[in-house]
């Protein structure tokens, strides 16, 4: 069984006093231990970034990816070993810049991972660039004039690439969150969070005040599989920024549709001797006498 | 004895299938064979050739001349005519268009008009089956036996049933019986059944797909891009059978993470890409060298750097390999010089990557990767598979004070995998301690870093010795790696067959990096003439001898234009150098 015992380890977080990433550290261990999920039962992968970080102040089996790369890390251990949870933690700049085309492309085959981006709309690690989810106009160290581009959305984006579970959430509001998280962590097929992190040291628009000012919870009434509402709640002109699952659908996951995993997880399916390889060797044998059969 | 068949023309006709049911014809007549193809990278109307060498002793390479040439179009004329010899045959439709005997300025070939639509029609077979009428009249030109091509027909076309087999065959004796009815004047050549076949016939490629499976691989993973394809189709066509999941990932950096994230997790697993796709993993690369997670990569050379020449050969990546990622970590690159070494080799890589933790790159190129080679159908009974040192699931709850980075005397660490109940720790880009979390203190790095380079002084031990051909007191030791070995080796047996009174021997590496330095170092130092042939501009072996060993090459033979080394290239310049 999980305790905070067994997740404790002999570090304390490195963040800046006050960063939104303590909120998201202390809801997914709260999450996990709801889950009750032992060590042998998930992994997670971090991307490089102050939210990647985390790493080193959770002890469970875990994987510290490259910038950008936790999410086909994630996509090769699940079809590994499909029985384990598989859940990336990473951040705005990691997940929707230098590994956007990743996050595409595992939601489009719904790939049964979790995904938290800890969205501090700039680079915290690398001291507070521009970042994808930056606002239009955003003034940072490398856009002195204000970014010129408009911000990606993460949600809508995800809506219509096809994650069968979206979320956004804040990190502001921990009790909130680790419902959100548990949620996330209950899906099977590929789920994302985005959770609103300010970054007290380099962000000085996207606040904790700020996104008080502009959040609301989305009520029992929303249809979670209603898409099209899920479209208009996230690209609401009005700035108000709305909290909890906005979109959740159940369809077959990439590993239910990969053929060879019906047998089991990869990693425990048998391994062959070599000298039991004879058949695959006769399609190219061209010994008379013998029964070959060639690829048609 | 010795043969070249060549058919060329625009792709679409189906030309790299007709050529490789010449090799299945002439190895089940009982002959050893070698092909080469060439085409441009385009899918229509580019030129395609296939040639087929032909030999009652074993054969390595393609030729430059060609006894036979199936001239599917007027372009196939203009750019082949002088590769022929005196003598020989070039077959054409009349109909399709006309050449005669002043087109081939170089001697004095057979012309002979086979009217391959009409006969096509007549048997009411269809355009596309015209290939079979082709190769039936080539069997009929070589008093070949037509029953060969009758099976291997059934053979292709088996699941698409009695009436297609048929059609097809029917074509294949059309074009059989006009030509017995119609034979050539003066062609002497034939190609009779000599004996019952023992061999197979496999490509590189199709090789090392077959040695990533006999290693017992779990996940495939690539990117489309030549010359590494042909590995990627062979993988998904028998994945399902095999037990192997095969993914074609969005691009080349998630080809390699994927990989990593596999094999992190418990699976033997392996990528496939080309120079280009390379260059984009090169980050991963370092990944898995700082998290020690075991890789195996297949990577097709080809003319570069970006976009280059894709459909044709080199061995330009040798330096890039060696190096590719920022820092320092071991990694084994291993080079076949043909289908039997790729196989083999491609076990070995499995084994090595598992036992020292590490990436292992298989550097093949077009030419060992795609051409076909008759071997001798290979023995499984002496593989084995070595996982090396892991925690294995029945004792994952038996561990206790598990590192996984621990400091060892070989460099070796134990392995474990996420899913098992102890033996926790964290696979970290980060440098990190013996736990695995992140380190900036100078003792964890240099520690982690001491002890991932011994991994290598532990496999040097181990590496084996270079094949050496040929004689030990040569006039003249030539040096090659991957897949040059061919075209050197049937260098060496044409001067052998033309009596050469000087002595050749030639060293052949495949374990390229790191080298067997030693070995190199006592054969090398006392050779009395050194040649170095190799398919780049730089000479990139020879600076890597050098580098490794202080000896350096008097002579050099390099190539680069896309196309492979030539037994008839490398004898001018063995007799330049030994004149
Ligand atoms: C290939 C590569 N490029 C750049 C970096 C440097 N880098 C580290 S973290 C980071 C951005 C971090 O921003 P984000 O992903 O939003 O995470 P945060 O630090 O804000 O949590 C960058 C550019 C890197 N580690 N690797
Ligand atoms: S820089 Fe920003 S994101 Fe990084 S730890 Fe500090 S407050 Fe958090």
């Amino acid at each position: 069984m999980i305790d905070n015992v067994n997740l404790y380890q002999p570090r304390s977080p490195t963040w800046c006093p006050g960063c939104g990433d303590y909120g998201i550290w202390a809801s997914l261990k709260n999450a996990i231990k709801i889950m009750n999920w032992d060590l042998d039962k998930f992994v997670i992968v971090y991307g490089v970034g102050c939210s990647g970080n985390m790493t080193d102040f959770i002890m469970s089996h875990g994987f510290h990816s490259l910038h950008g790369r936790a999410l086909p890390n994630a996509e090769g251990i699940k079809i590994a070993n499909h029985m384990l949870n598989v859940v990336c933690v990473v951040g705005d700049g990691d997940c929707y810049g230098e590994g956007g085309n990743h996050l595409l492309h595992a939601m489009r085959g719904n790939s049964d991972i979790k995904v938290l981006v800890h969205d501090n709309r700039v680079y915290g690690l690398t001291t507070g660039q521009t970042s994808p989810t930056s606002p239009h106009g955003y003034k940072s160290k490398s856009t002195p004039l204000g970014v010129i581009e408009y911000p990606v959305n993460p949600l809508s984006l995800a809506i219509t690439q096809g994650a069968s579970f979206v979320a956004q959430g804040f990190a502001g509001d921990i009790t909130h969150l680790i419902t959100l998280v548990t949620a996330v962590l209950k899906h099977r097929g590929f789920a994302i969070l985005n959770v609103l992190q300010p970054c007290v040291t380099f962000n000085k628009v996207n606040t904790y005040t700020f996104y008080r000012e502009r959040i609301y919870k989305l009520d029992d009434k929303h249809d979670l599989r209603d898409r099209e509402k899920a479209l208009s709640i996230v690209s609401d002109p009005g700035h108000k920024i709305p909290l909890g699952i906005i979109y959740q659908v159940e369809r077959p996951t990439y590993q239910d549709q990969e053929i060879v995993l019906q047998q089991g997880p990869l990693v425990k399916q048998i391994i062959k001797n070599p000298s039991e390889h004879a058949d695959l060797l006769a399609e190219f044998s061209e010994v008379e006498k013998e029964s070959y059969h060639m690829a048609g | 004895m010795n043969i070249t068949w060549k058919i060329g023309g625009e792709a679409g006709f189906g030309i790299m299938s007709t050529g490789l049911m010449f090799s299945k014809i002439a190895v089940r007549h009982g002959y050893n064979i070698f092909d080469y193809v060439e085409y441009p990278s385009l899918i229509r109307g580019g030129h395609n050739v296939y040639e087929v060498r032909v030999s009652d002793s074993p054969v390595y390479a393609q030729e430059k001349k060609a006894d036979f040439l199936f001239a599917l179009n007027r372009e196939t004329v203009d750019l082949h005519k002088n590769e022929l010899k005196d003598g020989s045959i070039v077959v054409i439709d009349r109909e399709k268009f006309d050449v005669n005997s002043a087109d081939f300025p170089d001697g004095k070939v057979i012309l002979y008009d086979l009217p391959l639509g009409k006969l096509t029609l007549s048997v009411g077979a269809d355009k596309v089956m015209e290939n079979n009428v082709a190769l039936g009249a080539t069997m009929a030109i070589f008093k070949m036996d037509l029953a060969v091509l009758i099976t291997i027909i059934s053979e292709i076309f088996a699941k698409k049933g009695e009436e297609v087999i048929n059609k097809n065959s029917k074509a294949a004796q059309a074009g059989f019986d006009y030509v017995t009815s119609h034979p050539p004047k003066n062609f002497l050549l034939t190609l009779p059944k000599k004996k019952a076949s023992t061999q197979m016939i496999i490509a590189g490629n199709e090789a090392v797909g077959l040695g990533a499976i006999t290693a017992g691989c779990k996940f495939f993973v690539a990117y489309p891009m030549t010359p590494s394809s042909s590995l990627m189709h062979f993988m998904a066509a028998h994945g399902q059978k095999n037990g192997v999941v095969v993914k074609h990932a969005e691009d080349e950096i998630s080809v390699i993470n994927m990989a990593i994230g596999a094999s992190y997790a418990g699976v033997r697993s392996m990528l496939g890409t080309a120079g280009g796709g390379f260059s984009l993993m090169v980050e991963g690369l370092g990944l898995a060298g700082i998290t020690e997670t075991p890789l195996v990569l297949m990577v097709g050379q080809r003319p570069g750097p970006a976009t280059g020449m894709p459909t044709w050969t080199s061995q330009g990546d040798l330096h890039f390999v060696i190096n590719a990622s920022q820092d320092e970590f071991p990694r084994i690159v291993l080079a076949p010089g043909d289908a039997e070494e790729a196989f083999f080799l491609t076990v070995e890589a499995f084994n090595l990557a598992d036992y020292y933790q590490i990436p292992v790159i298989i550097l093949t190129d077009k030419y060992v990767g795609e051409s076909h080679f008759s071997l001798k159908v290979f023995n499984l009974d002496n593989l084995f598979l070595n996982r090396g040192k892991i925690v294995s699931w029945e004792d994952e709850d038996k561990v206790e004070g598990y590192l996984r980075y621990k400091i060892t005397d070989d460099g070796i660490p134990v392995r474990a995998f996420p899913g098992m109940k102890k033996a926790i720790f964290t696979a970290n880009s980060y440098e990190h301690d013996e736990y695995g979390w992140s380190s900036e203190e100078a003792k964890d790095r240099v520690g982690q870093v001491e002890r991932r380079n011994k991994k290598l002084e532990t496999y040097k031990k181990t590496i084996p010795d270079p094949k050496i051909y040929g004689e030990s007191d040569a006039d003249l030791t030539l040096v090659a790696w991957g897949s040059t070995k061919g075209p050197v080796l049937q260098a060496l047996k044409d001067l052998r067959e033309e009596n050469y009174p000087k002595k050749v021997n030639f060293l052949h590496l495949t374990h390229v990096w790191p080298l067997p330095v030693p070995h190199l170092e006592s054969i090398l130092s006392k050779a009395k003439k050194k040649l170095i042939i190799e398919g780049n501009s730089t000479s990139q072996m020879a600076s890597l001898i050098r580098q490794e060993t202080g000896i350096t090459f008097d002579h050099k033979l390099l190539r680069f234009d896309g196309r492979p080394f030539y037994p008839e290239d490398i004898i001018i310049k063995v007799k330049e150098i030994l004149s």
